[in-house]
Order: structure tokens, then sequence, then C-alpha cells
């Protein structure tokens, strides 16, 4: 799977989001839960907005500083006998893990969950070398063992998916032949994936945050997978993005809070894991070989931009869970493995404008992902900032829109324009005008129209009203 | 108090009703009202489609027309946010920017007028009627207003009130969006109308003339038996 998860023209998609109720639901439900869930957890703190604030600044610290914390990840990581790989592209990424894999002659690889994988289509790769990879977060294996269905949230994976798909993905692919509980569901899975670990020559993670001054990584998760995929190969690769880091142990904690609060609605998750480096003399568990790879792919081309503050995000996708756009099409309709506000912000800069130009303007521009962002990402602004690139530096906007633009801006630069369009309009709309409605608009009105009904223009307007009272006094 | 008002290009040519409820209402709370006849639209639908250069003329001319005034007043939350927005747009720019902040600092959303500037909490309004409430989002999140409509609400006299379901959510018009991506749109608008139509409220109230123009397109069309009213109109009745 790479960045881009299908072929499907934007419209296509969203119609087939709009009409698959049983993902609406499901998205409906989870929004609504995980909303009240989160605004407990972060108001139980008192004072959430200072937290906010905090890890705002720290992580446009760590951006302000990125190459100075990068170098410091690197010598760490080395210090403590890992190997590390900065590659500035996906395939330079899938490269060096590939010859890792080569090295060891691995057969069988297992995975904790991890975005950045997704985007350098890392299994494909893997999957072609002759390798056999098993996703181990629970919403990942699922998706994985029904032919690789894309995430559509990046939190929960699988959240299109309610547990009667479940139960038949699992009876299809894995001879299941229990109830949709998710109880049993998940100890199937659990049975299943206990002995590929115990199998496996290489085991793949991401990283939510590494800790430049000691050359650690953590992973936050709620199922123990990752400790077991960290513990039990004989090898680890680490996966990360460039700007995945934090200075100290004591900025970490600020985010991990700040992530899980906003993500799940928890204190803290049941797991969060901290590694350094492979297994050392004294240690019982842990690789013998570590490789920590830092991945760029595009990154450092927005470092330094206008959409800077997008690489703050430490995904959480409390945006994701707010946006009333994400609540109706659902993660797919976006196309990409980023979904929701985020996706739509980041997805056009990692994969272009080609791919993902109508994603910015699948937003009213509501400005509930800015609120929730625990980083303080202006989220609709940088939407907004991504619509003027396409109008004004892509040149990508319909001719029609263009005119009709310009045409407005003049309209409304100029009081005389103004003035007479407006006093135009009712006899212009009079053959759409029924009583007090237009039911059947022209023009760019259709597309309203088809939906709602629009007023009539008034005969007498606002100004017209409010001259003649003055002249004929109260 | 001396008032100018910003009308918005909406309620000019769409909601004159609108205009004149908040006219008498301000008048009523004894303020002086201006309307200056050079006023045009705020820019909103073309800056939110990313036509900045081509809006900026427009703002220009809002900045001029409205620079002298006292204070400036609207009835809608969105556009009021759109005269703060101007000195974000301006930025680095050494004419435009300061004066764009001089706007900013005497614009207020009416609602938002009457309860900080005026100091009234209660305008004497009487309206017989079960009514629920949409906040707009502009008007909330980043405008800040909030509790102000409340509180007048509260206090008017044979109101009956109860929450809308998912309040602060998005009614689906966005400016462009509505017709861009109609599709969306229409979902967003639907659920917005059936969160009204669980209060059992007979009114609609919002701030925002926008998204009332909206919803209520959508009520009609699907033909609920919902009035929509501007709160200027309800503030306005006794």
């Amino acid at each position: 799977m790479s960045m881009k998860i299908s072929t499907d023209q934007f419209k296509e998609r969203v119609d087939k989001g709009i009409h698959d109720d049983f993902m609406r639901g499901a998205v409906a439900g989870a929004q609504d839960g995980m909303g009240v869930k989160r605004r407990v957890a972060t108001e139980e703190l008192g004072n959430w907005e200072e937290w906010r604030s905090h890890g705002e600044e720290i992580r446009q610290h760590v951006l302000e500083n990125l190459d100075y914390y990068l170098e410091q990840l690197s010598e760490n990581v080395a210090k403590r006998g890992g190997n590390v790989f900065f590659a500035q592209t996906k395939e330079e990424a899938n490269e060096y893990i590939r010859g890792v894999v080569k090295k060891k002659e691995a057969k069988k690889i297992v995975k904790s969950k991890s975005m950045v994988t997704e985007e350098i289509s890392l299994n494909a790769m893997l999957e072609q070398e002759g390798c056999e990879v098993i996703e181990t977060d629970l919403g990942e294996y699922i998706l994985q063992i029904d032919d690789n269905d894309p995430p559509s949230h990046i939190v929960v994976p699988a959240l299109h998916k309610n547990k009667e798909q479940i139960r038949e993905v699992f009876t299809e692919k894995l001879g299941y032949t229990k109830t949709s509980k998710p109880e049993e569901l998940a100890w199937h899975a659990r049975q299943m994936l206990r002995k590929e670990y115990l199998s496996a020559d290489i085991g793949i993670t991401g990283c939510n945050f590494a800790v430049a001054e000691t050359g650690s990584f953590s992973l936050v998760t709620n199922e123990g997978n990752a400790d077991l995929v960290t513990a039990l190969p004989k090898t680890q690769i680490t996966v990360m993005g460039m700007e995945r880091l934090v200075p100290t142990f004591e900025e970490m904690e600020v985010l991990v809070s700040l992530l899980t609060r906003s993500a799940v609605g928890q204190k803290l998750t049941s797991y969060i894991t901290v590694l350094t480096g492979p297994k050392e003399a004294l240690d019982v568990d842990g690789p013998e070989e570590f490789h920590l790879v830092i991945v760029d792919n595009g990154r450092s081309k927005i470092l330094g931009g206008e959409f800077q503050s997008v690489l703050q995000c430490i995904r959480c996708a409390a945006c994701i869970n707010v946006c009333p756009v994400y609540r109706h099409v659902g993660g797919h309709s976006y196309g990409s493995i980023y979904s929701g506000p985020i996706g739509a912000v980041l997805s056009p800069l990692l994969g272009g404008y080609d791919e993902f130009k109508e994603l910015p303007y699948a937003s009213t521009l509501c400005g509930a992902c800015t609120e929730v962002c625990p980083v303080k990402i202006p989220l609709h602004n940088l939407l907004h900032k991504h619509r003027e690139v396409i109008v004004e530096k892509e040149g990508k906007a319909p001719i029609s829109e263009k005119l009709l633009m310009k045409a407005f801006g003049l309209g409304a630069a100029s009081p005389l324009m103004y003035k007479l369009g407006s006093k135009m309009a009712p006899a212009a709309m009079n053959p759409f005008t029924v009583g007090e409605k237009i039911t059947k608009g022209p023009g760019p009105l259709k597309a309203w129209t088809d939906i709602r009904d629009f007023p009539a223009p008034n005969k007498e307007r606002f100004r017209d009203w409010f001259k003649n009272r003055e002249k004929g006094g109260k | 108090m001396k008032v100018t008002l910003f009308a918005t290009c909406i309620v000019d040519m769409f909601q004159s009703n609108v205009g004149k409820a908040t006219v008498e209402l301000l008048e009523r709370l004894g303020c002086e009202i201006d309307f200056p006849e050079s006023q045009v639209c705020c820019g909103q639908p073309s800056y939110n489609s990313g036509y900045v250069k081509e809006t900026k003329e427009a703002m220009k001319r809002m900045i001029n027309t409205f620079i002298d005034a006292e204070y400036i007043v609207s009835p809608s939350g969105s556009c009021i946010t759109m005269f703060h927005e101007y000195q974000h747009i301006f930025k680095g720019d050494p004419v435009w920017e300061p004066k764009a902040k001089r706007l900013a600092e005497k614009s207020f959303e009416l609602t938002q007028f009457i309860v900080d500037v005026l100091k009234i909490e209660d305008v004497g309004a009487r309206f017989e009627g079960s009514v629920t409430y949409h906040t707009s989002c502009h008007m909330t999140r980043l405008l800040g207003v909030k509790k102000a409509p409340m509180i007048l609400l509260s206090n008017v006299k044979g109101l009956k009130f109860t929450e809308l379901p998912g309040k602060e959510q998005c009614c689906g018009f966005g400016g462009t969006f509505a017709v861009k991506m109609a599709q969306i749109s229409e979902q967003m608008v639907d659920e917005k109308v059936r969160h009204v139509e669980e209060t059992g409220a007979e009114y609609l109230i919002g701030a925002d003339v926008a998204c009332l123009m909206n919803i209520g397109g959508r009520i009609d069309r699907v033909g609920k038996p919902i009035k929509v009213m501007h709160i200027a109109e309800v503030l306005n009745s006794r």
C-alpha cells in the first residue's frame, strides 16, 4: 500500500462513502463516543489550554532545531550499538530495509502499527522479496487478512468495519468458527499472532516519539503487540518520520499525555514502550540488532515553508474525530492513508496536488479541527492556504470559477457595480422565482437548489428601506 | 452611542427583515444607527475559495468604508469574523495592516455588542414559542462568542428553549463548499435538520444569516414545519 489508496476519482469515492450506511453509522458513533471521552480526559487536567500551548512550543522548538536533534539522536543510537539510516525518499528507505532483510535471510516479519511504513509502501516491497509480513495491531491485522483493505483512520484503522464483517473475514480467511463477540474475535487473533511473534526473523515498528538525548524511541499502544514485536525477533527495524522526535523524556511525557488524551480519551494507554538500542549483556530479551530508519520523503520541503506547522502533528486523530466532513464520507473517500483534516493538509504536500487537489476543498473551514488539535496546528488555515496555492501558484482552479471569482472581486470592490447588481437581482431572478423562493436556480446556483431552496432577492433591498426611512423620518 | 451597521450582502439582498430588526432593536437599546452606502461584501466567498489577491480590493473598500466608525455591528458572526481576519490577511503591509487592526478592534457581532459593550443582558423582548439555537462555527470558534446569544435568549419572556443535539457541528454551508461539495454538504445539512427536528422546537434560531439560509433552505425543500428566524428578529419581538 502506498499513500494513495484508490484509483477512483474523488467524486466516486465520496459517493461510495456516502452510500455506505454501515460505515457512516460506525464513524458517527465513534466520533460521538470518542468526542465525549476526549472532552472528559482533557477537561480533567483543569488547564488544557496551557497543555496545548506547551505541546505547541515543544513541537515548534523541535522543528526549528530539527537538524540538531536528528544528529543528537543518531549519535546516541549509534553509541548504544544501533544503526541509523537517513532516507531521503521512500525508495531509499525501502532499499535499506531490503538490504537488512537480505543479509538476515529473513522469511517472516512481524510489524506493529505504523503509518509511515504505509506511506513508503514497505509491505509491498517486503512481499516482493518473498517475505511473509504479519501486521500485529488488531485493526491492521483485520485489514491485512481482508486482502489489504486500506486503513480509514490513522488511529483506528478498521473503524469502517463492524464485528459481523470482521467475523466474516475471520471465517473466510482464518477458518474461524465462533461468534462475532469482540472478545472471541480478539482471542482468536491473539492465538494466531502469538506463534508468529515466536517464529519471526525481524520485527518492524513505527515510532511515536524518539528521544534525542538518549537515543531511545517510544511506542504507544493498547494491545501490547509492540512489546512482543520488539522483544522476540532477533533483528528490529524502527521506521520513523523525520519530525517525530523530542529533546528529552521530559518533553516526551508532555506529548504522550496530549496524545493519549486527545486520541482515545485515556490518561495513558495500556502500554507505553520505550526502547534504547539493541539488547545488552544483562538484558533477558530484546533484539540483537537494531536499525533506525529516519524517513524524509518530502518532509524537508515542508520545513521552513508556510505549511511547516503541519509537521507539529503527533498523529492523535482528534481532528478526524471531530470533522463533520469525515463524519459523512469516511476515511477511504480521502484516497490517502492520511484522512480527515490532517490528511487533507498533509496528503497534497507529500503526494502532490495532482493526486490530492480536491482534499483542501473538502472542508467547510468550520475550525473544529483547529480547536481540538493538542499541538495547535491551525488546520483550517492550512486548508485555506492550500486553496490559495492551488489558485494563485499552481493555477489549477477551473477557468469558469476563476472568471466568476474575478467578477465577484470586481463587483464586491466597486460599490457602484454592487449596487447595480443587487438592484437588478430581483428582475434577473424573476424567471426562477416561485413565491419567495428559488427552487431551480441557474448557473452556480443550480448546485445549491438541487438540495435546498434559495431565497428570492428582496424586492426592496435593506439599503433602500434604510434610505427611505431616513428620508421619511422615524 | 453611535453604531455603524455592517448589514452584510445577504441581509441587504435576501434577508432585509433581519437588517430591519437589527436597526429597530439597537435603536430601542439607545443606539443611533448609521448605514454607509458604500459597503459591499466582506469578501468571504472568493477569499475562502483561495482568491486572495482578487479579494483584497473588496477588503480595502470595506476598511475605508468603516474605518472612522465608533462601533461596527453586524447581524452575522461569520462576516464580522472576516473583519477580524483582515489584519492577518494584510500582515506585513505597512498601510493596511494597522488599518485592519483598527477595524477589528471596533467590530462586533450583534449579540456580542449588546452583552459586552452595551452591558445589556435583557433586551425586554417577548417571544411565545419553543426554540432551539444553532451555534455557528465562525462565530463560536473563531470569534469566540458563545455565551452572549444564550444570555440574551434566556431573558426573552415566553421563550421555551431546548438545546440542539450536536450543536457545535457545522451545518454544511462553508460558502462555496455548499455548491462545490454539494453532495457532502447535503449530508451535513440533513443531519442538522434531523437534530433540529429531534428537539421538537417550532423555531430554529441562529445568529448567522448564511447558516440559516442553508438550514432553512433544506428545511423548506424537505417540507418540515420548522420556522427559521434570526436572533435579531426574536430579540426585536415584543
